[in-house]
């Protein structure tokens, strides 16, 4: 990824194109680092920064203040990474002049680069209050390594200290010098902390919580003078008291290092003016991170700079697709055992509501600021599990209105991949699994975090597989990489692409395609200029599934766009053998039936068979080679495929109903005999399972499917959007009816609608949360035309998907797929050892 | 080694592959959007699976058990993952697909073991 070397020739120096970094801080290395992996050998680059090391991850000093880290433990690159990359690398000598005629900078040293690009990233400084006695010794900024190494040594001499601010910042350097020993007030101007980020009630919780651990606090209260005679020895407030000080935090907020553009001429205002792409006033000069002022708006926290960063990489290399839009930014508190989140605007106002939640006893306390149906603001204090969670709702805009009722308890209580009873990760031993698809424990996650340098949720996946296959825990990997790093730097794409090979979304595709009347993979990609020559196994499936939900009757289907279990219609297996599941319609069968089923297993030795969760026979380990002849024994006793293997209509399990049952109320079998009649062979976007009950007892567990009958005295009951997988969910209700017949309406309508709108890859659950189930009932139950519509659209591709794939590769179609090479004779003499 | 004749290039569908049985010796011979010819042992560096199987993009091809992503050309998994299956040299020989394949089993044996992987170059 980001260390990507490229042993290939280089152009030599004196070819490539000059790239002068200023500033050797996190936003401009991330963005190094971005055009690395982009063009690799497109610029010799050169590195100024101010400070004598590498470049280091500053969010982390708090933890190195507080001796839970140290220096070491934060270096993103050492010298010799910019060395290996060709890099040259000056620390220690800040630039002090550019030349914007000669495109040269000068540094303070008297040393002069040329370049024909430059990238500003000169960070910000701390404010200094303009107090009398600001410069004695004693009275430190808190900013950088030379800063945290001047404290520590402070708090080795002095007992005293005073920090001014209860900001962030403040509160991280009171508590670490408090950890080095001290003793430690706070002072503010404000009546409560960390009032840019939290509410008074939230911020009151914090305080008791810090003086619980022994800060101590003075607020309101300003300061007028720093007293001392060699060095400071104490803090005078305009009322004239004194507070005794061997040590003097300034921590009272930063401001955009602008000194070094202004002085060259480069518009400013508060930061650097830059447009969407981060140029400044001189098109050849870039600045990204806190030295930028952005369509209005400065930033102090990573997350943005890293979307900058990228940006500018992106234009750097030319690829000239990359904008940057702002950024919405959440923050957490770096104290140890204080759990801490805010986004967003959470003061509130006209036109707002407010939840909250408060359980003093816990400290527990969450706000969620609501406008329009849509989260604006979110402040959490002491169960801070949910903030990545409340933070994407947040971006998204999604509505609320459909799980405003569990909103406050946490996705674990509504959503479809929540991680219930997790509680902080930060506490969890490093042990613990986390990923429990591939055996992912905390320690490894952070031992690759910090030993390879990773930011984002991509990263941890790709080098940990954690969290990248079900994704159920997610919110826990995000936490590890917010505890770890020290802050949220999950990034807000405005939209997430269908996969790497296109920037354009789910939606996009989808609607394009149709439009456009696209009608094969390779059309799409050439219409939408996929980045790749045939796509990859993400996308080519999804553009399948797609093309054949459009174009019913008229897609040829690619087979080799298809998972291999479509394209064997069986299910691979971990040995590479298949299982092979006759359709049972209903679970309903016979022993003729089970007879066939009986001498297929023995003719073909299946070492195993199973009943499944479906009503169903699973004859497990079956050859490939064997499939086709297999199928010609089922296909004769009368069985077609289950596809107990596709993304399509799985099964339609059923009780036994009214014919048999006391309890039963309807025809539960028939009914379900007759629904699964109608819609197998269906391709979706995901499995999809249904149910139906005779009574609601509901035997058939049609409340866990992704739609579910529940037979009353008086109708039907419909059920939808329920799954027994990795979180088990339980339907919502849709509606109620009356006959049979409405019953098959009601279900292809919303089976369609599944079809034509869900994402790929995305199950009845998280789509119906994602649309909200109000959508789905105004289009299936409220329009009765817009109903009707939907179930002719679903016949009409039925006519096409019901064709028995078992029959026909019994019948010789794609026997290449089912037959080995042949090797010549003298080559298959001599056996092989066993793999 | 010696080449061996295992059929005609269009017995290979496009983006797609085959298999080749020789005696529990498994090599999966695929044939790229490209036209392009590889052979790799047909089993995957993370847990065995079977290559043939996968989706065959570029010159990659995605394993169906866990996705892992194999480089056609060296056998390497690609992005984060660390390992190699080995390779075969192919060769189109009038329209037919040839593969040099250890003759004896003694080759057969170094061609299974891990001294003959091919070693993965990456940062």
């Amino acid at each position: 990824m980001t260390q990507l070397l490229h042993e290939a020739a280089r152009p030599t120096a004196q070819s490539r194109r000059k790239l002068v970094l200023v500033g050797n801080g996190m936003a401009g290395m991330r963005a190094i680092e971005e055009l690395l992996t982009l063009a690799p050998d497109m610029y010799g680059i050169t590195v100024f920064g101010a400070e004598p090391h590498g470049n280091y991850n500053r969010i982390l000093l708090s933890p190195v203040l507080a001796a839970e880290k140290t220096i070491a433990d934060i270096m993103l690159n050492a010298r010799e990474w910019y060395a290996e990359r060709g890099i040259t690398l000056h620390a220690g000598d800040a630039v002090t002049r550019i030349d914007r005629a000669r495109r040269r900078v000068v540094t303070a040293s008297g040393f002069e680069a040329a370049y024909d690009r430059l990238i500003l990233a000169t960070g910000s400084v701390p404010v200094v209050l303009p107090l009398p006695g600001k410069d004695l010794p004693g009275v430190l900024c808190y900013r950088d390594i030379a800063d945290v190494e001047r404290m520590i040594e402070a708090a080795q001499s002095g007992r005293r200290a005073v920090v001014i601010g209860g900001g962030l910042l403040g509160l991280e350097a009171a508590y670490g010098l408090q950890k080095r020993g001290m003793d430690v007030t706070v002072v503010h101007l404000m009546p409560t902390l960390m009032d840019r980020q939290l509410d008074a009630a939230a911020a009151g919780l914090l305080r008791a919580s810090l003086e619980q651990r022994g800060l101590k606090f003075h607020m309101p209260a300003q300061t007028s003078a720093l007293v001392g005679e060699r060095r400071v020895q104490a803090v005078r407030f305009a009322d004239g008291s004194e507070l005794p000080a061997d040590l003097v935090v300034m921590a009272v907020g930063i401001r955009p290092n602008v000194a070094l553009a202004k002085a060259s001429g480069i518009a400013c205002e508060r930061g650097v003016l830059v447009n969407d792409t981060l140029q400044t006033f001189d098109p050849r000069i870039y600045a990204v991170g806190e030295c930028v002022q952005h369509r209005g708006a400065c930033y102090g926290l990573v997350a943005p700079l890293f979307e900058q960063a990228k940006v500018v990489a992106n234009h750097l290399a030319e690829f000239g697709i990359g904008r940057y839009a702002g950024s919405q930014t959440s923050t957490k508190l770096k104290v140890t055992g204080i759990d801490l989140f805010s986004a967003g605007d959470f003061t509130g106002g006209p036109g707002t509501e407010e939840l909250l939640f408060k359980d003093e006893a816990r400290g527990v306390y969450k706000k969620i600021v609501v406008e329009n149906d849509r989260i604006t603001g979110a402040v959490l204090y002491g169960d801070t599990v949910d903030g990545s969670w409340y933070f994407q709702l947040l971006r998204d805009g999604t509505p609320i209105a459909d799980f405003r009722d569990n909103l406050l308890f946490g996705q674990a209580h509504v959503g479809d991949s929540g991680v219930a009873g997790a509680g902080s990760v930060a506490n969890l031993p490093d042990k613990a699994e986390i990923c429990g698809c591939n055996g992912v424990c905390k320690g490894d996650i952070v031992r690759a975090i910090s030993a390879k340098k990773l930011f984002t949720l991509d990263d941890v996946r790709a080098h940990t597989k954690a969290s990248s296959s079900c994704g159920s825990c997610t919110g826990l990997v995000e936490q590890l990489l917010a505890s770890t790093l020290g802050g949220d730097y999950s990034e807000a794409p405005a939209k997430k692409p269908l996969c790497p090979c296109t920037t354009y979304t789910h939606e996009e595709v989808r609607t394009t395609l149709v439009r456009e009347k696209l009608k094969s993979i390779p059309a799409v990609m050439a219409f939408l200029e996929w980045k790749t020559p045939d796509g990859c196994h993400k996308c080519r499936p999804a553009l399948n599934f797609y093309l054949l939900c459009a174009w019913p009757g008229e897609y040829q289907d690619d087979k080799h766009s298809r998972f291999i279990n479509e394209r064997a219609h069986g299910n691979i297996q971990r040995d590479g053998t298949y299982s092979v599941v006759p359709r049972i319609w209903g679970g309903v069968t016979s022993p003729q039936e089970l007879r066939a089923i009986a001498e297929v297993a023995e003719k073909y030795r299946v070492p195993t068979v199973k009943f499944t969760g479906g009503q169903r026979l699973d004859l497990l380990g079956v050859r490939k080679e064997d499939l086709p002849k297999m199928w010609a024994d089922l296909s004769a006793a009368g069985f077609v495929s289950g596809h107990a293997y596709g993304k399509a209509l799985r099964t339609v399990k059923t009780c036994v109903g009214k014919e048999w049952c006391r309890f039963g109320t309807q025809d539960s079998t028939g009914l379900g005999i007759e629904l699964e009649r109608t819609t197998w062979g269906s391709w979706h976007p995901h499995k999809v399972k249904l149910a139906v009950s005779g009574c609601p007892r509901n035997c058939a567990e049609a409340t866990i499917k992704d739609l579910g009958v529940v037979c009353v005295e008086s109708g039907y009951e419909l059920h939808v959007g329920g799954n027994g997988g990795i979180k088990v969910r339980a339907t919502d209700f849709l509606c109620k009816v009356a006959t049979e017949r409405e019953v098959i309406e009601y279900c292809c309508a919303f089976l369609q609608l599944y079809r034509e709108e869900a994402r790929y890859f995305e199950r009845t659950a998280p789509w119906i949360e994602r649309v909200g189930l109000t959508h789905v009932r105004a289009r299936v139950v409220d329009d009765a035309a817009g109903r009707r519509a939907l179930h002719e659209r679903f016949l009409e591709s039925q006519r096409y998907a019901q064709v028995d794939p078992w029959k026909e590769r019994a019948h010789g179609k794609d026997a290449d797929e089912f037959t080995p090479l042949h090797a010549p004779v003298t080559a298959v003499t001599v056996e092989g050892p066993s793999p | 080694m010696s080449w061996v004749d295992v059929g005609p290039e269009s017995a290979l569908p496009v983006r797609g592959a085959r298999v080749l049985k020789i005696g529990s010796l498994e090599i999966a011979v695929f044939r790229t959007g490209t036209g392009e010819v590889f052979a790799l042992r047909d089993r995957c560096p993370h847990r065995g699976g079977p290559l043939s199987q996968g989706i065959v993009h570029g010159r990659r091809v995605t394993c169906p058990l866990h996705e892992w992503v194999i480089d056609l050309g060296s056998g390497c998994a690609t992005g984060a993952d660390e390992g190699s299956t080995p390779t075969y040299g192919v060769r189109i020989v009038d329209g037919r697909v040839e593969i040099d394949l250890p003759a004896s089993a003694e080759a057969r044996v170094a061609a299974l073991g891990p001294p003959a992987f091919a070693a993965c170059h990456r940062a």
